[in-house]
């Protein structure tokens, strides 16, 4: 019987509830958020499980929700793909602002590396048990994070670009 | 594990002494930096040596990072097509189509039959023009210039295609949000029919010429192999994970863009080395070129861009006589095109492997969240595990078998 | 070989001939023999980078101006050629290769990221390399044409000739040097 989304979210409501919520489909794609304290565990779980074997893990991202509550500020988005039977699944998982740290998942994946150092350097989101946690794209010396909102793209310090000339006088675009 | 957080420098100053305590080896560290005739783009790599083979080495990159993700957070969707083109510039119709699709499917537009076929023609022709420069260029780092300058006039044939469909050679730009901007020329036509006719014969006198050559060989096999089960743990995707011996594309896995339509196979190799990574890059060339025919032959006819006036720009005479046009126009340019709230994760096969785009949209006309799931930046976590024990010639080959493009990895 | 009529070969400077020798001043010989013998530095960092391969390459071949050989070694390069952005990362790199390149030295930023930072506006991008070090030639683009390329090699080539042998003891040169704290 080959694994289906509905097999998915019934497995995973049954061997991790309550840590496991908010099942939806986004463009055929089944979608559930996972606290950040059971995440290691529901992503080992996806890879070894005989039945589950989400062999490949393609992208791990951030992103800042400063308009949400103060739990739910930062969140972690792993894509995960099951090449067995074709199915990708996402899973999120929200951080609060106070503490934005999860557990590492590079001891399953040795891909998720530099994707987890890549989102530390962007958001400042610090990942338990990584082997090698500091920034990769940017300067080391940089103290700020820059993809989160409240950080402007441009440079402030730049003198040969005047900003009104470019509309850009405020949060517009 | 508070070691690495260090420098290299400093952490491999340690491994020294120690080394020098122990049996009086005196190891070195080697900078091969961010300039480097061999590194097609600007990434460092400081190795531990001792004398010519490397034991341990650690990357640095970052060196062009242009902060494309912050980038797209102010801008609308048809201005980040452009920044979509400088990821993987050896190929940017691939990365344009990429994007296309991504914000199609978040806005939920069907893409007539026509423009699909269009648009696979050009993506495989831009795979076609990124596997030109790395074999020939995995051909230089050899010592064979001569491949090089020979295949390189076709690529410019390619860039004259680019030219007739969409104006720039190289950051092209291409396309729009439901297909493209114009109707493909008569002389684009005619001069994608000569490419065909023309390149094949000059693509196996490449081949010939380094594919069973004695020296190239000798260089290439068992340098920087890398097993399957390895490579998949690391998220190698595209060539480099078929050279392992895993037939996983993106064309096939998920098909995109009426690739389902057409027939051809995908090369496979057997031990991931850079003989391997060279033999399936060429082979997927005649793969490509395959498509390319089968979509020609089958072309349907109909629209070059799909029925959507809210998000594509009628043609200005429309817009100076006709009220309806007018508006539409209006409202594109300053933003006020319905947009859902939604997510949106799409995978192209790119010239590297899998190029994805993770999408997040609030309403507004531009991303909330925009994140590329860059293949290089992937899979060269590997580089300095792969080239372990090796020479630092092999670690040269290496790194240019395995395309790194500086764009795509810092992003 | 070629028809020796469709070769277009420099003209001599002007001077005195006669019988087994030529009069001239010695910057014209010195700047006809500099111009026409260029040793790029390819500085490539992105796109521009691959556009430089195509000049490189036999369509349009920078070869025929003098700059048949690149080198990668700062010591023994003429000119900096900066094709591609350059982060805020890489300047200090960019400043090292500037400096240990031997005097008579130019640079050509090529490229719109090169010359002005470009489509990047952005914290980590460098707005110009003028930030860090003199440049010669502009060349805008994005990326410029090889031909676009060769017309700023060749507008070197004429800032070149017409240099004076003693610019870079003058004064005014190692003012510039000093503005941008290069020894």
């Amino acid at each position: 019987m080959s694994l289906t989304n509905e097999i998915i979210q019934n497995t995973l409501s049954q061997v991790f509830t309550p840590k496991v919520e908010n099942f939806h489909l986004l463009h055929d794609i089944l979608t559930f958020e996972v606290k950040p304290d059971a995440l290691y565990e529901v992503i080992q779980f996806l890879k070894t499980d005989a039945s589950m074997n989400f062999n490949f893990l393609t992208d791990v991202c951030g992103v800042h929700y400063p308009d949400y509550e103060e739990e739910r500020q930062f969140c972690v988005v792993y894509h995960l793909h099951n090449w067995i039977d074709n199915i990708r699944i996402r899973i999120k998982s929200y951080l609060p602002a106070s503490d934005p740290s999860i557990d590492s998942i590079v001891s399953l994946y040795p891909g998720a590396n530099w994707q987890e150092r890549e989102t530390y350097d962007f958001f400042g989101i610090i990942f338990k048990n990584h082997p090698q946690l500091k920034r990769i794209l940017n300067m080391d010396e940089m103290e700020s994070f820059p993809l989160r909102k409240e950080y402007p793209l441009e440079d402030q310090g730049r003198t040969d670009k005047d900003d009104r000339f470019f509309g850009r006088t405020g949060p517009n675009c | 594990m508070s070691d690495l957080l260090l420098t290299p420098e400093v952490r491999f100053q340690k491994e020294i002494e120690n080394r020098r305590k122990k049996d009086g080896v005196e190891l070195s560290v080697l900078n091969l930096g961010p300039t480097h005739p061999a590194t097609h783009g600007i990434f460092q790599n400081i190795l531990l040596m001792d004398g010519e083979k490397v034991i341990d080495g650690e990357g640095t990159v970052g060196y062009i990072h242009r902060a494309f993700e912050k980038i797209a957070e102010n801008r609308p969707f048809y201005q980040i097509n452009v920044l979509t083109d400088r990821l993987n510039y050896c190929s940017s119709p691939i990365n344009n189509t990429g994007w296309w699709m991504t914000v199609e499917k978040a806005l939920g537009i069907e893409i007539p039959k026509r423009v699909q076929y269009l648009r696979v023609i050009i993506m495989e022709l831009a795979r076609i023009a990124d596997h030109i420069i790395c074999s020939s260029v995995m051909g230089v780092d050899t010592g064979a210039l001569t491949g090089f300058l020979y295949v390189m006039q076709y690529r410019e044939k390619i860039y004259e295609i680019y030219e007739e469909i969409c104006g720039a050679r190289l950051t092209t730009n291409m396309g729009r949000i439901g297909g493209f901007e114009r109707e493909w020329s008569e002389t684009a036509w005619k001069k994608i029919h000569e490419f065909l006719d023309e390149f094949p014969a000059v693509w196996k006198e490449f081949e010939d010429m380094l594919t069973r050559n004695r020296i190239f060989m000798d260089r290439t096999i068992g340098a920087g192999a890398i097993d399957a089960e390895k490579a998949m743990g690391y998220g190698f995707t595209g060539p480099n994970l078929r050279a392992a011996g895993v037939d996983y594309d993106v064309r096939v896995a998920i098909p995109y863009c009426s690739y389902e339509d057409f027939e051809f196979d995908i090369p496979v190799g057997q031990n991931g080395d850079c003989y391997d990574r060279f033999c399936v890059r060429n082979a997927e060339v005649w793969e490509s070129m395959k498509i390319i025919r089968q979509a020609i032959d089958k072309m349907p006819d109909g629209p070059y861009h799909a029925d959507v006036p809210e998000y594509y720009l009628p043609p200005k005479e429309e817009v100076y006589n006709n009220m309806e046009a007018l508006i539409y126009h209006f409202k594109i340019v300053m933003g006020e095109i319905p947009v859902p709230n939604t997510e949106v994760y799409h995978a192209v096969e790119g010239g590297n492997g899998e190029l994805g785009f993770y999408l997040i949209t609030n309403g507004s006309r531009v991303p909330y969240r925009l994140h590329f799931r860059r293949p290089c930046f992937i899979y060269y976590q590997a580089f300095t595990d792969i080239i372990k024990g090796r020479s630092l010639s092999d670690a040269i080959i290496t790194m240019s078998s395995m395309n790194v493009i500086a764009g795509e990895l810092d992003c | 070989m070629s028809n020796s009529k469709s070769v277009k070969t420099v003209n001599p400077p002007e001077g005195y001939a006669g019988e087994g020798f030529f009069a001239t001043k010695l910057s014209d010989v010195v700047g006809l023999a500099r111009a026409n013998s260029l040793w790029p530095l390819p500085f490539a960092t992105s796109c521009c980078g691959i556009e430089y391969m195509a000049t490189m390459a036999a369509t349009y071949d920078i070869g025929r101006f003098g700059s048949e050989r690149m080198s990668f070694s700062p010591r023994q390069a003429d000119m900096l050629l900066v094709m591609g952005t350059i982060s805020k990362k890489m300047a200090p790199i960019l400043r090292q290769v500037y400096e240990q390149m031997a005097e008579p030295r130019w640079v050509i930023a090529v490229g719109a990221c090169a010359c002005t930072g470009g489509v990047f506006d952005t914290y980590s991008v460098l707005q110009g390399i003028d930030k860090v070090i003199p440049v010669d030639v502009y060349v805008p683009g994005c990326p410029p044409r090889p031909e676009q390329i060769l017309d700023g090699i060749l507008e070197l080539q004429e800032i070149v000739k017409n240099e004076s042998v003693r610019r870079r003891s003058s004064k005014e040169y190692q003012d510039l040097l000093n503005s941008y704290n290069i020894k």
